[in-house]
């Protein structure tokens, strides 16, 4: 398969995935919370193609795509979010706490800034050559530790990327009123080489990380990605208070939509088939399996 | 350097410790030669393990931070906290990270940190520098917390936390402990009191004027409070005849409920003294978890000394009048025999 149908593949994976949730927990079929990443999936695929099986990730509360995009693991994921022993964490951790190999989310915002930070730390020691991806939102440059942490990285010269996906909002409130100053001259000014795109083009996003994971792997200093984005659906189930007309004029840039129309119409429909069907048959396995059991952990 | 004192055990620890195995890197504040952090704990480690010696910027959040990822990562770092009241700044790393790893994936994730961090006063230091903030941390599940005393073999204390665990673990080494001589080669007596250890690695120690038996009441104490404690139990042995054996706790948390239980079983009268501020505090939970198993031997209802002053005062005049005391300590021994 080449770039573009893989790429497409994830796209449409996450995007399937996603949707699913929401209608799920629309019919009260799932419980809990969760924080789609509809709109701001080309980051997800475009920086986990870079990735090797030694890299490691951390994530935050909204982190089903970049799972999904690195590990492929939907049944693990559905499983989790369903409360299913085969949930990728049995269970206890659901949505946002999801570990499997080098990728670990936590649900508080800022704090896996300072672990990713240690984390590559580690890695260097080893000389693995791994290389430690943080994705953090726009409203998390509120929290203080985001900046210890970018310091330490700084100062120590820790192969560390810094991801920052600005989709303009802090759960309800807009940048404008969280954030004073730039984004990007906050990891310049601990003198982090800084690249900053705004685009929801996948390809535009590989293209942009490339120079940002080579140079990570052959000086090992951080670096920060700014992503200009947007989130499509609420920030986590009915709770949208956005003017609806932002929204709909946004949706001309779907980083789905707009990414099938690279490829021909025949392809992206077999792709679109295939993975509906997958997810399918998966949902139709996993609601048939066990409830997760007490025993951990 | 001799292990002459208590501070320079801990160091030759961490010396022999770090030489043993190369996954434990120090990390904190001003821990580099020559200075060798705020507590000289660290003096000379920087010298002979320049990797893995590494001095930060005054960021706890950070130290705890990074320490959690890299123990995810495989290696053992040991965090510095310079004085145990900045452990508040690294509170949410240790709450909903370095614990959170190993239990909330149900994958036993590997999670070997150690911090260690000075606690308590009588040097002087006031209000933000001299408290005993173990209370706040003793009830985050997942954190193993212990403290030292003079009676612990100090390098397996160490080696426990740093090598032998795969969870995170806060130690509480009391400030004035770092310039007392070490009692750990003691084998069965101290001063006038017989001794008792119990446990493998980190020990409680059981002291008694008596030879453990005919005891009327039952101290327990740990960090700073310990060698009060022992003054009192020898005041009161002489001047009222009251008898008591004296537990120093190295457990905190879990705490080491078998042991407490026989050592208390014996006199039916519990008094736990400890330096920080009274309520909620771990002398609190001793007593809630002690009760139910005492129920039936108790003769009086188990009492706590602690400090008293919502804040520690600066002065060292005042900072005696505010700190528990061996009258204190005394004063409550009595009531308790007189209930
Ligand atoms: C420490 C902490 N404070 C608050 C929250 C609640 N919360 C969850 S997501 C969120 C908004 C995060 O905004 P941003 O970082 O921009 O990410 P986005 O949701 O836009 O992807 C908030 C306030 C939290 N999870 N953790
Ligand atoms: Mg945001």
């Amino acid at each position: 398969m080449d770039r573009t149908e893989t790429f497409y593949r994830k796209l449409s994976l996450i995007r399937r995935f996603e949707t699913h949730l929401l209608e799920q927990f629309s019919w009260g079929k799932l419980s809990g919370t969760t924080h789609t990443c509809i709109g701001q999936e080309a980051n997800a695929v475009g920086l986990t193609a870079h990735m090797t099986g030694d890299d490691v990730v951390f994530s935050n509360h909204r982190c089903h795509g970049h799972y999904l995009a690195l590990t492929d693991d939907v049944a693990g994921l559905l499983a989790e979010l369903m409360g299913r022993e085969q949930g990728v964490c049995h269970g206890w951790g659901g949505s946002q706490h999801l570990h499997r190999d080098g990728f670990y989310s936590n649900g508080i915002q800022g704090g896996i800034v300072a672990n990713a930070v240690g984390a590559a730390l580690a890695e260097k020691t080893k000389n693995s050559g791994a290389v430690t991806t943080v994705f953090l939102g726009d409203g998390t440059l509120g929290e203080g530790i985001v900046y210890e942490a970018m310091n330490l990285a700084a100062l120590w010269a820790l192969p560390v990327l810094f991801v920052i996906e600005h989709n303009g909002y802090a759960q309800s409130t807009p940048t404008a009123m969280q954030l004073a100053g730039e984004v990007a001259a906050r990891p310049r000014a601990f003198g982090i080489e800084t690249h900053c795109l705004a685009s929801n083009d996948t390809d535009a996003v590989y293209a942009a990380a490339t120079p940002l994971f080579d140079g990570l792997r052959s000086d090992g200093k951080p670096r920060c990605f700014v992503s200009f984005t947007y989130r499509l659906g609420p920030h986590s189930k009915g709770d949208d208070t956005r003017d609806p007309a932002e929204i709909e004029a946004k949706r001309a840039d779907d980083p789905v939509l707009s990414y099938r129309r690279k490829l021909p119409e025949d392809v992206a429909t077999r792709i679109d088939a295939a993975n509906q069907q997958r997810l399918v048959e998966i949902v139709a396995r996993l609601e048939q399996s066990a409830p997760a059991g007490s025993q951990h952990p | 350097m001799t292990a002459r004192l208590m501070v320079h055990q801990i160091n030759a620890a961490l010396n022999e410790l770090m030489a043993e195995d190369e996954r434990i890197y120090v990390i904190g504040e001003d821990v580099l030669d020559p200075y060798g952090g705020a507590f000289k704990v660290t003096k000379g480690l920087s010298t002979r393990f320049p990797q893995r010696v590494l001095t930060t910027p005054i960021s706890e959040a950070v130290i705890v931070g990074a320490a959690t990822g890299m123990a995810l990562r495989g290696l053992r770092p040991v965090c510095e906290i310079m004085f145990g009241d900045f452990l508040g700044l690294a509170f949410d790393q240790i709450l909903n990270h370095a614990t959170k790893y190993p239990l909330m994936y149900a994958q036993n994730v590997p999670c070997p940190i150690t911090i260690r961090t000075p606690m308590g006063g009588r040097r002087g230091y006031g209000p933000t520098h001299s408290q005993s903030l173990e209370k706040y941390f003793v009830g985050i599940p997942g954190l193993e917390v212990t403290a030292l005393h003079r009676f612990q073999p100090v390098q397996p204390f160490y080696r426990r936390a740093l090598l032998d665990g795969d969870g995170p673990s806060l130690i509480i080494e009391n400030k004035m402990m770092y310039g007392q001589t070490p009692l750990a080669h003691l084998k069965d007596g101290y001063d006038d009191f017989q001794l008792r250890r119990h446990g493998r690695d980190v020990v409680e120690a059981e002291l008694s004027l008596t030879g453990f038996a005919h005891e009327d009441l039952t101290l327990i104490t740990y960090g700073g409070m310990s060698d009060l404690c022992l003054s009192a139990a020898k005041q009161a042995l002489i001047d009222f005849e009251i008898s008591a054996n004296v537990i120093i706790l190295g457990n905190l948390s879990p705490l080491p409920l078998d042991v407490l239980t026989a050592a208390c079983e014996r006199t039916g009268r519990v008094l736990v003294v400890e330096e920080g501020t009274r309520a909620w505090g771990v002398g609190s939970e001793i007593v809630a978890q002690l009760t139910p198993r005492l129920w039936s031997r108790l003769k009086a209802a188990p009492a706590r000394v602690a400090c008293e002053a919502p804040v520690l005062p600066n002065s060292q005049a005042l900072e005696n009048e505010f700190l528990p005391s061996v009258a204190d300590i005394l004063q409550q021994m009595r009531a308790l025999v007189t209930a």
